[in-house]
């Protein structure tokens, strides 16, 4: 067998990598940039159209763009960019060969033909349905078909990946467990299969009632099992995003985690309770019992919530650790303040580390409150929570990864150097102020998918008020840097890979990747980072809370000023 | 390092350190806390959307709504042709959500009780009471019941905020709400 000729030995690294893995990685990540490009141009015109003063689109393309963003984005943009992290948490971080790479590529393509299909009809206005398509609303069956082949390449992708590291377990190629970035990597990849089979188990008999085979689907199952698609398909990349945050701290500081046993049990805390999180979207329906909203909507009592706030040390704390180890000791944040603040590998990471938290995080918890749905539900204010999560949280996380993965895989030097360095601010500010401002607007009233809220063609009337209109303003203008920013980072990939300098060989490095474990059995310190204390990251999260708590019950008086409802 | 096996081969067995068991057990307490204020809220507050809700059709909703309309129509609205409807405080009021329009117009009044109806002739809706900014969801073939007691004069507006389609936002209506006679 010419296995061992399958292999190249990273000059950066020290890792084994196999080459069908490496080149799968590659055109996942590529699809990956070229449908971020498309999908965010069309967020750039669904912004520019809710510019009260610009209001670009008419109402019939706005609609087509809203969708198109929204299944592009949040599905396509991040499954193919989840599926090359699968393969390289499997493959590279394992010095391990892929399993069956030509079912890999058949996972490729059903995701690719099923990307162009769906975005086909969607282009051509057949399937103007928004990307959740609520029943009864109909849209062409190739919309559903598209979504559905993309949903099976997805989950053959998810299979290479756990039969790759059933080889990596039978052929011994790591040691001991498996590294916390994998298995972060396995963790989203769970929950990526009952995700699928939500989309699957709606998806399939919605595509047989367009053509008209079965007469009839309730709405409100629809959604109940819809969301536990589009839900958990957020939390794939949740997980995903937040092994990203451990990997770049282990490349960059070499930060270990502060303890394997808290990091991974808040990994498994995702496992066990996000899936529930469906229930976010039922609140306000009729039919849905308070207890099933309550238990449901809060994750079993906020537990998924506890994994993330877990995480929300754990992470920078090991960054901490590791910086402290170095000398950077003086005061709560000479660790932080002496960071690599100008390689976009890190401030992207730490800003989407941040934005997540206080934009995503604190919000999406608050606005899940059954109660407090009341005066958010389909509002503005959720595209705003999402935007937090999605573009500021997991968008920016894989930006950051690119600029170290891309450079690695291809052997090339990253182009533009200077402008990339100034691209995680362009794009995560210019995004937070998306997520801030339809926040604010969302708490004022603003509809959410709505192409004129001046209503110049209703019958009757209502005016939002001047602070509504100045916020989705100050939005549309958040949204041009933004984009600006993703045009900057797909200009660096794609320069980068077409027309980067060939990487020169670095000096030999140590095989970083034969680092060994220790001896068993000799548990003398706590945690694999020593017994290093953190206390700047100790403060950080203690702020991170009272800003939560704060505004957790600020939501609460907003709501007891509404009409008596009981 | 993360991106490596862990260093400790039974890192199940390591303790702890101090400040990570602090934010832990902090985080829990808190989830506890936030779960707890839901059904806390259910007890004392006084906006909780109540659970009652039935299965219905198109017609039989529609037909109640019109039976409404006929008994307590007060005005029209200028020259839409839309009805003003009063029924009395206490009354179970309907409210039609379709394409484009909410059905009819109230007119209630403030701090009496009423239980509005609603539901949807055709696809679903997003019932968006503004500016007091209450959002529920009105889908066909069923039918939500709200007790609600405004405590906000004058003119309100109810938006969709589902996206039904190319008229979707031109579906507006309206919630008068009159001081007591």
């Amino acid at each position: 067998m010419a296995l061992a000729a399958a292999f190249r030995t990273c000059p950066d690294t020290g890792f084994k990598i196999h080459l069908p893995a490496e080149k799968l990685i590659k055109w996942n990540a590529v699809a990956a940039v070229v449908f971020f490009l498309i999908g965010g141009i069309f967020g750039l015109l669904v912004a520019l159209t809710r510019w009260p003063e610009v209001h670009l689109l008419p109402a019939d393309l706005f609609y087509m763009a809203l969708t198109a963003h929204g299944t592009l984005i949040l599905v396509v943009w991040i499954i193919f960019f989840e599926v090359a992290i699968l393969y390289f948490t499997s493959t590279v971080l394992l010095n391990n060969r892929l399993a069956t790479p030509w079912l890999a590529w058949v996972g490729f393509w059903l995701m690719m033909v099923g990307t162009l299909v769906a975005s086909y009809v969607i282009v051509i206005g057949e399937a103007s349905v928004m990307f959740t398509s609520y029943v009864p609303m109909q849209a062409h069956p190739l919309f559903y078909l598209g979504l559905i082949l993309f949903a099976v390449g997805a989950l053959l992708a998810v299979c290479v990946f756990f039969g790759t590291l059933v080889i990596a377990k039978s052929e011994r190629t790591y040691e001991g467990s498996l590294p916390l970035v994998t298995y972060g990597a396995l963790v989203a990849a769970i929950i990526a299969v009952y995700t699928i089979a939500s989309g699957a188990i709606i998806l399939v008999p919605t595509w047989l009632w367009s053509m008209g085979y079965i007469g009839f689907i309730d709405p409100i199952m629809y959604k109940v099992v819809w969301w536990g698609f589009g839900h958990s398909s957020q939390q794939i990349n949740v997980s995903a995003h937040i092994a990203v945050w451990y990997a770049i701290a282990a490349i960059l500081f070499g930060a270990k985690p502060l303890s394997e046993k808290v990091s991974r049990s808040a990994f498994l805390l995702y496992i066990l309770f996000l899936q529930i999180a469906s229930a976010h979207h039922l609140l306000v329906e009729p039919g849905v019992s308070s207890e099933f909203k309550i238990w449901n909507t809060s994750y079993a009592m906020y537990l998924a919530v506890l994994g993330s706030m877990i995480h929300g040390l754990t992470v920078p704390g090991a960054i901490e650790a590791a910086q402290r180890k170095r000398g950077f000791n003086k005061g709560l944040f000479e660790w932080l303040r002496k960071a690599p603040w100008g390689n976009p590998v890190f401030s992207g990471m730490f800003l989407s580390l941040i934005f997540f938290g206080f934009l995503g995080g604190i919000t999406g918890v608050t606005m899940g409150i059954e109660q407090v749905n009341l005066i958010i539900h389909n509002t503005i204010y959720v595209p705003g929570h999402f935007h937090g999560t999605v573009a500021t949280g997991t968008t920016l996380a894989f930006m950051a990864l690119s600029y170290w993965l891309v450079p690695t895989l291809f052997r090339r030097e990253l182009f533009l150097p200077g402008l990339a360095k100034w691209q995680p601010y362009i794009f995560g500010f210019g995004m937070a102020g998306v997520a801030l401002f339809l926040m604010g607007a969302g708490t004022l009233g603003v509809p959410r998918r709505h192409w004129d809220i001046a209503f110049n063609d209703a019958t009757l009337d209502y005016a939002f008020s001047g602070a509504a209109q100045m916020l989705m303003a100050l939005n549309g203008v958040s949204a041009v840097f933004g984009a600006v920013g993703g045009l900057i980072y797909v200009v660096v990939m794609v320069g980068t890979i077409l027309v980067g300098k060939p990487k020169a060989a670095p000096a030999a490095k140590p095989a970083a990747a034969a680092a060994p474990p220790a001896g068993a059995g000799t548990v003398a310190h706590a945690g694999s980072a020593g017994t290093m204390a953190v206390p700047g990251t100790f403060v950080l999260v203690m702020i991170f809370f009272a800003v939560f708590a704060l505004y957790y019950y600020v939501n609460w008086k907003y709501l007891a000023e509404i009409w008596m409802l009981n | 390092m993360a991106i490596f096996p862990p260093a400790e081969r039974h890192w199940w067995k390591e303790p702890v350190e101090k400040s990570e068991v602090l934010w832990v057990s902090i985080a829990f307490i808190w989830a506890i806390v936030m779960f707890l204020m839901m059904p806390i809220w259910h007890i004392y507050g006084d906006q909780n959307l109540a659970n009652e809700a039935y299965r219905t059709t198109p017609e039989a909703f529609a037909a109640k709504a019109e039976a409404m309309v006929e008994k307590y129509t007060v005005r029209e609205e200028g020259n839409t042709g839309i009805p003003v409807v009063a029924p009395p405080a206490g009354e179970d009021v309907y409210m039609i959500a379709r394409l484009w329009e909410w059905w009819p117009i109230l007119e209630l009044e403030k701090g009496k009780t009423y239980r509005l109806h609603l539901s949807s002739m055709d696809w679903q809706h997003g019932f968006s009471l503004q500016p007091t900014n209450i959002n529920v969801q009105v889908h066909p073939g069923y039918e939500l019941v709200m007790t609600v007691t405004p405590n906000s004069t004058g003119e309100h507006a109810i938006v969709c905020n589902e996206f039904c389609g190319i008229g979707h936002h031109t579906m507006l209506g309206r919630i008068y709400v009159v001081d007591k006679k």
